[in-house]
């Protein structure tokens, strides 16, 4: 039996094609979970969000790619 | 002159057909069959000094006996290159000449050469590790293949510079050589001219075919986040400062494990990318950026995970290649499976 992975990541269609399963997109490359142009604490935020939605991810039932959007 | 020793089924060998087909393999001097035609090919700059016969059911009940047995009696000879079949479509013997193929080039480290049809269902097996000619799909096409199979024998072994798999008529093997273009043609100019053609609809070849990949079905979801396991894995080169596993900044080849119990957050100067494709300042500011675990420990807190595994696992995902990417998660993926990881964030630049 296999293990449930959420792939967080910035360049979803690289994701789709190499064939992750859940997806959950990130803000950029050199900072998929940050963003320097925000405060310490919107960081956080947006991070906590991400993760939020990666982890519920990971307790849905799919059976495709699935891409699950975050609200920032 | 170069000395080649060329393998064939009892079959080509002129021992008999199907009822021979348990013949135990036997090395001879000199050539008989097809192999007289591949000697003339290759005359005057190759001799094809031994024949080895072997039936197909022999090779295929007992390919371990069979392969000692070949590489014992080769041990007695010089040579330069292997070659065997062409084996058309034929199942057993395409498996069997790619066997020995493979056998022959790891103990000697001489090139070893075949040719199959394309749907032989060998191809697939060996034909990254040897070379395998496209061939017809029966022993009608012996004088057409054969003299390809030949061509190629004598230009590698002149030192002759290999052209690409298409060019050669190989199955590629997933080798990439650096080249010149023929003629000299600069690479934006070749974009263009794709692009163009791909723009009118016309036909056109890329350079860099992607790799056709077997997706895996989506894991059962678990059923009670708040009792998992949650572990983080990630691709974008987050370890301990220093780099104490000297992973490779791109094209890894490597991946590394680090304890992250009792730590709230990974701390600047601490921790730091290694990742080779990316402005690494936001990451070295803060690696909670491509490893939260700061927000990761709050959902512990509040109990919407059972719990986070007491390790990280690192690589990094520039230039790496697919068989090695493969590697990794399988290694990586034993070691979660073994402490009871429930399910994985794993977190890509």
């Amino acid at each position: 039996m296999g293990i449930p992975v959420v792939q967080m990541a910035n360049i979803v269609s690289i994701a789709k094609t190499i064939g992750a399963n859940r997806i959950v997109p990130t803000v950029a490359i050199p900072h998929p979970l940050g963003d320097p142009l925000l405060s310490e604490t919107e960081q956080r935020k947006l991070r906590h969000h991400r993760v939020g939605i990666a982890l519920d991810s990971l307790k849905t039932n799919i059976e495709e790619t699935t891409i699950f959007e975050v609200k920032e | 002159m170069k000395k080649a020793i060329y393998y064939i089924n009892q079959f080509f060998g002129q021992i008999g057909g199907e009822a021979s087909a348990d013949y135990e393999p036997e090395i001879r001097e000199g050539v008989l069959g097809p192999g007289l035609l591949l000697s003339n090919l290759l005359d005057p700059d190759i001799e094809v000094t031994h024949t080895i016969i072997c039936g197909d059911n022999y090779f295929a009940s007992n390919e371990e006996k069979a392969i000692d047995k070949i590489l014992h009696d080769l041990e007695d000879h010089y040579f330069d290159v292997f070659v065997a079949g062409p084996a058309f479509n034929a199942g057993r013997y395409g498996f069997a000449c790619g066997a020995i193929c493979q056998a022959v080039q790891e103990r000697f480290g001489v090139p070893a050469i075949t040719s199959m049809y394309e749907e032989n269902p060998a191809v697939p097996i060996y034909r990254d590790q040897i070379y395998i000619f496209s061939g017809g799909n029966s022993a009608a096409h012996m004088r057409k293949d054969l003299p390809v199979v030949a061509n190629f024998m004598k230009r590698t072994m002149n030192g002759e510079e290999h052209l690409s798999a298409k060019e050669e008529g190989y199955f590629p093997r997933g080798v990439r050589l650096e080249t010149f273009h023929k003629p000299p043609v600069i690479s934006a100019e070749r974009a263009v001219d794709m692009l163009l053609k791909k723009l009118n609809g016309d036909e056109y070849e890329t350079e860099i075919p992607m790799p056709s990949l077997k997706g895996v079905p989506p894991a059962e979801p678990i059923s009670d986040l708040s009792q998992s396991k949650i572990a983080i894995v990630t691709s974008g080169g987050i370890v301990p400062d220093g780099n104490p596993d000297g992973i490779q900044s791109a094209s890894a080849t490597k991946w590394g494990q680090y304890d992250i119990s009792g730590l709230n957050e990974l701390m600047q100067g601490e921790w730091q990318t290694i990742h080779g494709g990316f402005d690494p300042s936001a990451a070295n500011e803060n690696p909670n950026v491509i490893v939260p675990l700061d927000v990761l420990r709050e959902y512990d807190r509040e109990g919407k995970i059972g719990e986070i595994h007491n390790d990280i696992y690192t690589t990094v995902g520039t230039g790496t290649t697919e068989a090695e990417a493969t590697r990794m998660g399988g290694e990586i993926s034993e070691d979660l499976k073994k402490s009871g990881v429930d399910a994985v964030i794993l977190t890509s630049t």
